[in-house]
């Protein structure tokens, strides 16, 4: 196995508030191959937007903090770095994606002008996305620039990409608007994609189209995704291996048939349990009863005990780590579901 | 955008028209006879009678007011009693002196107050925003005549760099009138030396009357901005890649002018009409100088037409800045 | 009714230590208080008491500041300092009068038209709107001149350009207060529109419209000194600080003394003002501010 694109390790990161000081990543591991769509699920609060911000050292510090951990990207410890040398990561290196394609396009510039801005940008460090000849001159390269926007349009499938170049993003509807997002994520050619709730903010029948789109670039860029979601139903389409967050760890992991078909860790299993599917009986919906954890005076030990069904005394001892079971399948757990469907 | 445009123009009619009432009536409840004041104290009360009819004024007020309507759209706005001249003339004499000292001063505060703001909410709550609050705060509380006054003290008077008053001196050739401002009418004649005179008398009634404005736009550019700052799209640009720099100076400031440009259409209006102050300090020859004499011997005639012609620009600016509102915020040209 | 009382208390007791950890303002309230307090007592504290009501002294003039005279002597002898404490009377009591005056009419005008709505909230707001199209200190001028000299003419005048903006306010907040719980509860009792107005509504909006009042009062400072300056509405020998500069400026610059401090006085007055006007405002509005 090679190197990893993306490896989170023992990743913990405190946000200080009013109140005090909470501990909302705890020990988070990941390893993200090239191809490789890792699904991020959990509830709201359970840390998977902080980690996705994490990864291009976009939580503000203070009032973040960040422990012991790092975040390799090709081996580099992103956390390790000075904030310009980040910089020349972003958008080049890797790609992001938000969950509101209304707010996150600026509404006073053309789209073309902030696609060639970005792709300018990344060019700076990788000038071969423009395909020029070194020393070009600046209108080359923003000729080149403009010609690269206009393929990017393309290949996310705008209708008439080439005549709405120079379109502002309030003539686009709000599916073709998060097309462009994606176009502007992925113009400099990243290796890792990050994705934040691509969908959710789209109509059901925009959310397909936009989820198949994700997967054809993965395809055609080779890239690595973080895709951050709350919904299980993107999960099981779109993705090759998922994760699942509670409370700011990672409780389960691995491929997302094996995962989803026989899920081990019991937060994982009342998950789907939770979600309504065609087979669910009326008033047969099964909440988890409990609330989430206070983060800032976290319980000791396993932080899921308190609603867990399973707990035990050495549940309430240590926070459990991720152990392997199967291939590519780990669960931190003391006392994992025995092996069976759902 | 033409639609627009003709849309927000004809508004502007009977906007105007309410503002001839307005002042028409107001002036006209001025106690006082300005007849007899203009007829001087030996006059007789034929004398007097002679002059009112000579003016019209003998007439009942809406006969008054109907001819007056009249009388503008022919670009007649009357007589002054007191200059004795057609007030169109005295207007055409003393606005653009007024013009030109309003759009100085509006320029200045806009060139430094704009990219001040920008850099104060860059700064935020750091000891540079703190100062920028206080010079702000302070900038508005100077009265202009007293900081109009303090400069003459230091610059004209104690170290002489600059003139004491006046557009221009007596002593030199004005030249050509293109535009009314002297400013221009030099860089269009080619005139180096006349264009350095007029700015140096140009620099310090400016400077007086930008102070108040700079400060204000200036804390609309810093509010605006920290708010656009807080805009999901500016995340979307850092994640991306983009130098603060860039996001900064184009993308959050182009977003942020906006409103702040709303303010400076607004200030546009109240310059023009707080001239006074400075004109009065620096003996600068323009329609406040004019209209206070018109208020002080009652010659109702220039005070309508100052008025008139002051609102009518005010509008005027107004309508300019939602142009450029249209320009700068593409989604408000689809009406 | 006591866990309201306290919640308010607490409320207030927040905004004050807010208030007290921004040294601008509380520097505002040191300067407004200093200057209310001269308002009151400037004419005993003053040296030379009778130069104020306009007794000159022609064998003293133009003496440069020293330990008899701190601020100097002008044209007629008087001493300076006594001009200027006198002067901050003037100043505060015209300016309260004009800021009361304007929040008084412009608030009964924007509560009309706020609360009637329809045709008679167009007609108010139209009228208010031309009012805003005149500059206000021609307007101020204009008005001063025709009522003719002495400043209660002069008070009238400014505050006559200055009810709109208070006519706005209250409108606007009255028309959201319309539509509360308490509006359709007075009037299921039978309370009549008046009634609801001034006996409900009001006293629920009131706050921003004391905010804008103190803000207020420093340019209404302003505004008194400009037209003082100009000439209209205040004659020798009130003391007026804008009157006092018109006349010093044929000294400069050899007597700069004559001019320099009624001049700081307005700045520092209206300065004063701000500060505090400010300070409240981040306290009652704050997202106003950051």
């Amino acid at each position: 196995m090679n190197l990893p694109l993306l490896e989170i390790r023992d990743l913990h990161l405190w946000m200080r508030s009013f109140e005090g000081e909470a501990h909302v990543l705890n020990g988070i591991d990941l390893q993200v191959q090239r191809g490789e769509i890792w699904g991020v699920v959990g509830e709201t609060g359970c840390g998977k937007s902080l980690t996705g911000l994490s990864v291009s050292r976009l939580v503000p510090t203070p009032p973040g903090r960040y422990g012991s951990g790092q975040i390799l990207l090709d081996g580099q410890d992103l956390l390790a770095l000075d904030e310009s040398a980040v910089r020349s990561l972003r958008g080049r290196r890797i790609g992001m994606i938000f969950q509101d394609p209304t707010t996150n396009l600026n509404p006073s510039f053309r789209v073309s002008e902030q696609l060639i801005d970005v792709a300018l940008v990344a060019a700076q460090h990788s000038p071969e996305i423009l395909g020029l000849e070194k020393g070009a001159s600046q209108r080359a390269k923003r000729a080149a620039a403009r010609a690269l926007a206009g393929q990017m349009l393309v290949k996310v499938r705008i209708p008439n990409a080439l005549d709405r170049l120079d379109d502002y993003p309030h003539q686009f509807s709000g599916g073709m608007r998060q097309r462009v997002l994606i176009a502007m994520a992925l113009i400099g050619r990243p290796d890792l994609l990050v994705a934040d709730e691509p969908t959710t903010a789209l109509d059901v029948s925009v959310q397909a189209q936009i989820l198949i789109l994700l997967k054809e670039m993965v395809q055609e860029f080779n890239m690595g995704v973080l895709l951050i979601t709350h919904n299980l139903g993107v999960v099981a389409q779109t993705c090759s291996h998922v994760a699942v967050m509670y409370a700011g760890a990672i409780v389960e992991r691995g491929l997302v048939a094996e995962v989803l078909a026989r899920p081990r860790h019991p937060y994982t299993r009342a998950l789907l349990a939770a979600m309504p599917t065609r087979a669910t009986p009326r008033g047969g919906l099964e909440g988890i009863p409990g609330t989430v954890p206070d983060l800032i005076a976290p319980p000791p030990g396993c932080r899921f005990a308190p609603r867990c069904g399973r707990a035990s005394a050495t549940c309430l001892e240590r926070s459990p780590r991720l152990v392997p079971l199967a291939t590519g399948h780990e669960v931190a757990c003391v006392h994992p579901l025995p092996q069976e469907g759902v | 955008m033409i639609q627009f445009l003709l849309r927000r123009l004809l508004l502007t009619i009977p906007v105007l028209l309410g503002l001839t009432a307005l002042v028409f009536v107001i002036a006209r409840l001025l106690p006082g006879d300005p007849v007899a004041l203009a007829a001087g104290p030996n006059a007789t009360a034929a004398d007097i009678a002679a002059y009112a009819r000579e003016f019209g004024m003998d007439r009942p007020l809406w006969v008054q007011y109907l001819s007056y309507l009249g009388g503008l759209l022919r670009g007649d706005f009357g007589v002054s009693i007191f200059t004795r001249r057609p007030v169109i003339e005295d207007l055409a004499a003393y606005l653009p002196a007024t013009l030109e000292l309003v759009v100085a001063a509006m320029t200045l505060a806009m060139l430094v107050g704009i990219p001040a703001g920008l850099w104060a909410a860059a700064q935020r709550d750091r000891w540079p925003d703190y100062l920028s609050r206080v010079v702000a705060l302070g900038a508005i509380s100077m009265p202009r005549f007293f900081l109009g006054l303090v400069l003459q003290l230091v610059f004209a008077m104690a170290m002489g760099w600059l003139p004491l008053g006046g557009r221009f001196p007596i002593t030199e050739d004005l030249p050509l009138r293109v535009t009314g401002f002297l400013t221009l009418d030099a860089l269009i004649a080619g005139d180096g030396h006349a264009f350095k005179v007029a700015c140096q008398h140009l620099l310090m009634p400016a400077l007086a009357m930008s102070l108040s404005p700079l400060a204000t736009l200036m804390r609309m550019m810093r509010a605006s901005t920290l708010e656009v700052l807080q805009q999901d799209y500016v995340l979307t640009e850092r994640a991306l890649g983009l130098p603060q720099r860039l996001i900064l100076l184009k993308y959050v400031a182009r977003n942020a002018v906006s409103s702040t440009l709303t303010v400076t259409g607004l200030y546009f209006g109240w310059l023009l009409g707080g001239t006074v102050l400075v004109e009065t300090i620096f003996d600068w020859p323009g329609l406040g100088l004019y209209a206070t004499k018109a208020v002080v011997t009652q010659d109702f005639m220039p005070i309508i037409g100052v008025t008139l012609v002051i609102g009518t620009l005010f509008v005027a600016a107004n309508l300019v800045i939602d142009l450029l509102y249209g320009v700068i915020n593409p989604k408000v040209r689809q009406p | 009714m006591t866990a309201a009382l306290s919640a308010r208390r607490e409320a207030w007791r927040r905004a004050v230590y807010r208030f007290g950890r921004s040294g601008l303002s509380v520097t505002g309230l040191v300067l407004v208080l200093l200057l209310l307090f001269l308002s009151v007592f400037g004419p005993w504290l003053a040296p030379y008491p009778e130069h104020i009501t306009g007794s000159i002294s022609t064998a003293a003039r133009f003496g440069a500041p020293s330990a008899k005279h701190w601020f100097g002597t002008n044209e007629m002898g008087q001493d300076v300092l006594s001009l200027v404490l006198g002067g901050a009377r003037v100043s505060v009591l015209a300016g309260l009068a004009v800021v009361l005056l304007g929040a008084a009419v412009g608030t009964v005008v924007g509560a009309v038209a706020g609360y009637a709505g329809g045709w008679t909230d167009e007609l108010l707001m139209r009228l208010s709107d031309l009012k805003l199209t005149i500059p206000g200190l021609f307007l101020a001028m204009a008005v001063a001149a025709a009522l003719g000299p002495g400043i209660v003419n002069m008070v009238i005048a400014i505050a006559l350009s200055w009810w709109p903006g208070y006519a706005r306010l209250v409108r606007g907040e009255v028309m959201a207060k319309k539509e509360e719980l308490f509006v359709t509860a007075a009037r299921a009792v039978g309370a009549g529109p008046g009634r609801i107005v001034f006996r409900h509504i009001l006293p629920n909006v009131m706050t921003p419209v004391i905010v804008k009042m103190s803000l207020d009062m420093g340019f209404a400072i302003l505004t008194v000194a400009s037209l003082g300056f100009i000439g209209i509405g205040v004659k020798p020998p009130m003391p007026e600080w804008g009157l006092l500069l018109s006349v010093a400026r044929s000294y400069m610059p050899d007597f700069w003394w004559t001019a320099i401090f009624p001049g700081l006085a307005i700045f520092l007055a209206v300065f004063g003002f701000n500060l505090l006007g400010d300070g409240l405002r981040d306290v009652f509005d704050p997202r106003s501010k950051r």
